[in-house]
């Protein structure tokens, strides 16, 4: 061939090419990346390499010499980093200070138990004092209890009412907008609600925080001020930009003809969106609904700020909850890195992430499916 | 309900039952108007008494909750750096991820679906799980390493920092500022391209002489939501570079920052006296929102003016 091809006619051309190809791949690198960190800080717990028990097996300070320095640095607890730069008089100090502390630990029989235990995250637990099995977080006592379900409890009151509150009053909106506005209307009233996922997360905590916690309460006279319930309304203005753009863009997607043919049959404008062309666009509302429980499962500043934050098991709405993303957030600043209440912190947020990515991964497939069936109708 | 076969549309009960549901919905988009306007109106009337120029530019002494000498430079300095320096990170990568899967990419293949589904995935993902592998990734792996490297384990990039926010919050923006390019690209008229093409141009040169200036106001657009969604963010920079107080202001990469939507935390969850630091929390909100909100009412006017050329265009 005499032509030149390819990055012989234009290495310039060619290079550019392969690293525009490259560097678009970030994205996929940084999903990568951030599950494979942060679950990395989790794995010595996912082993059940950590040990949270009060009481441990003292090893005598005299003995430190002759105990191999892999399991002298697990039994100081410290990262082979903080090990190496530490000098042999420190870990002498390191070493007496651990016997001490055996001597201190209570005779408890709950300071021998290894709370990390995937039974103890799970699973009801009679702790000393207790009079039946409880599902207790409290990562800061001699005790430290790690039961994960009362958080989870937490986030799913709250993303709950959040959705109650959210979806009917996101969808009532895209059926106006999409079906029933006129389109000056609608060329206003669109980017407007879509403003108000411009508003802060922060801010929308704030406002619930120091407004609508005290008209609410005074309003239905309930106990706690801040609560689920509160936590759950404020969340669900974050998430209804999300519901409504979802749930607009679908109902829009839904060819012109569907509605003209309703209404040469006689239908009004109201029964062709609620009876024609809300059917066909069901899938998209649906997906719109996943992406909201996947917004409001992460929102953070907003529950850390309304939500009251005692993390007590309750299905109640009006008692104060906390939830996975408000625990991390206040608790991280105070751990120690490596410990286990570090890594139980990691290790939560892993799960978030996990349940955020199917549900994103849900409605992203609902969503094109939708699409490609529409477009193949028109 | 009867079955819908004896269903008669023109019946009374279905006009009126028209009527009452298009004003149900016609309700709920108002409510959510009202909301947007009360928090707006609420935290306008109560900030602006507060907000003076004394306010804006002074850096707090010590005590952050004295309505009388405390100020917020520190804040707004903190947030525009940490903004910033994201910008520069964000923008050419997103940018140029944008041409790939608008100019180059074959739309059907694997890995741009992958690539797609993953942009889609990273918008999802919640900003406390981006704080935490910023603090996991960046931190205690980029960080300590690069200690290592460079200052023998001595602690200067492995802590909590400006260069560390920035980057956390990169990887956040990245998906907003792809999808707004990429709809920028898609409204380049072909014909521009091919009139290009046919006039001998490469494809590189078209996309970056033609392709890009054009869309130029669209990638703007993305730039612009990019940093008015990155200011607002309180939960990923927590662990990875905010400081509840600082005496200066930041003058290295490596050091820690104040930031104004941490500080609204602050300010709301650590005051002694709520009632007596309200005015300077309300101010704080409200200086927030400007900058967010302004830099957002700013895109929205830009993309619906692109929206409209590209219609008359078509």
């Amino acid at each position: 061939m005499g032509i030149q091809r390819g990055h012989q006619a234009h290495p310039v051309e060619w290079l550019a090419e392969k690293g525009i190809f490259l560097i678009s791949l970030t994205a996929i690198l940084m999903v990568f990346l951030i599950f494979a960190f942060v679950t990395r800080e989790a794995v010595p717990l996912l082993l059940g390499q950590m040990n949270s028990a009060a009481r441990q097996a003292v090893i005598p300070a005299a003995d430190m010499d002759k105990t191999p320095p892999e399991q002298l640095r697990a039994y100081l607890g410290l990262t082979s980093d903080q090990f190496a730069a530490m000098d042999h008089d420190t870990k002498q100090l390191l070493m007496e200070a651990k016997v001490d502390a055996g001597k201190e630990a209570s005779d408890d029989k709950d300071a021998a138990v290894n709370t990390t235990g995937w039974r103890y995250l799970f699973e009801p637990y009679q702790w000393t004092g207790y009079d039946r099995p409880a599902y207790i977080w409290q990562p800061v006592s001699t005790i430290k209890k790690y039961n994960l379900v009362p958080l989870i409890v937490g986030s799913i009151k709250a993303t709950l009412v959040a959705l109650l509150f959210a979806v009917p009053l996101s969808l009532g909106a895209a059926i106006y907008v999409s079906q029933l506005a006129r389109p000056r209307v609608k060329e206003v009233i669109k980017p407007t609600i879509e403003l108000l996922s411009g508003i802060p997360s922060v801010v929308v905590g704030f406002f619930a925080l120091i407004v609508m916690a005290t008209v609410l309460q005074r309003l239905l006279g309930y106990e706690s001020r801040l609560n689920a319930f509160v936590a759950g309304i404020a969340l669900g203005f974050a998430i209804i930009p999300v519901v409504f753009s979802i749930a607009e863009d679908s109902l829009t997607s839904v060819p012109r003809s569907y509605t003209q043919a309703a209404l040469a049959l006689g239908a009004s404008r109201w029964q062709a969106a609620w009876q024609v062309v809300l059917p066909a666009a069901i899938p998209g509302v649906f997906a719109a609904v996943v992406l909201g429980f996947g917004r409001a499962m992460g929102e953070t500043m907003i529950v850390l700020l309304a939500s009251g934050n005692a993390s007590i098991l309750s299905w109640n709405l009006l008692d104060s909850a906390r939830t996975i993303t408000a625990t991390i957030a206040a608790e991280m600043g105070e751990v120690v890195e490596g410990g286990a209440h570090y890594r139980i912190l990691f290790l939560i947020g892993a799960m978030l992430f996990v349940v955020t990515f199917f549900s994103n991964m849900l409605a992203a497939l609902v969503m094109d499916r939708l699409k490609k069936r529409l477009e193949g109708k028109t | 309900m009867s079955a819908p076969a004896t269903i008669d549309f023109r019946s009374k009960v279905f006009r009126y039952g028209s009527f009452f549901f298009t004003g149900l919905t016609g309700a709920a988009t108002y409510l959510i108007l009202a909301i947007l306007a009360v928090i707006l109106v609420n935290v306008v009337l109560h900030g602006w008494p507060g907000l003076s120029w004394r306010f804006v530019s002074t850096i707090p002494k010590k005590d952050i909750f004295d309505p009388a000498t405390t100020g917020i430079l520190p804040m707004i300095v903190g947030t525009s750096i940490r903004v910033i320096l994201m910008t520069n990170f964000v923008v050419p990568v997103g940018v140029i991820t944008a041409v790939y899967l608008t100019e180059y990419a074959p739309n059907t293949s694997w890995l741009t679906q992958i690539i797609r589904a993953a942009v889609n995935n990273l918008a999802g993902v919640p900003s406390v799980v981006f704080g935490l592998f910023g603090l996991g990734f960046f931190i205690n792996f980029v960080g300590k390493n690069l200690d290592w490297v460079l200052h023998n384990g001595q602690k200067a990039w492995g802590q909590p920092s400006l260069i560390w926010a920035s980057l956390t919050l990169a990887v956040m923006t990245l998906p907003v500022v792809i999808v707004a390019t990429e709809e920028a690209l898609k409204a380049v008229p072909p014909g521009l391209r091919e009139a290009s093409l046919a006039l001998g141009a490469t494809k590189l040169e078209t996309i970056l002489k033609i392709v890009l200036p054009q869309a130029l106001p669209g990638i703007l657009t993305g730039g612009i939501l990019a940093v008015s969604r990155a200011a607002g963010e309180v939960a990923p920079i927590l662990f990875t570079g905010v400081a509840y107080y600082m005496s200066s202001l930041p003058t290295h990469l490596t050091d820690q920052f104040m930031d104004l939507g941490y500080h609204v935390f602050v300010l709301s969850t650590q005051s002694p006296n709520i009632d007596r630091t309200q005015p300077i929390l309300y101010a704080t909100v409200l200086v927030l929102l400007i900058l967010t909100f302004a830099l957002n009412i700013v895109a929205i006017l830009i993309r619906s003016n692109m929206r409209r050329k590209m219609r008359s265009l078509h």
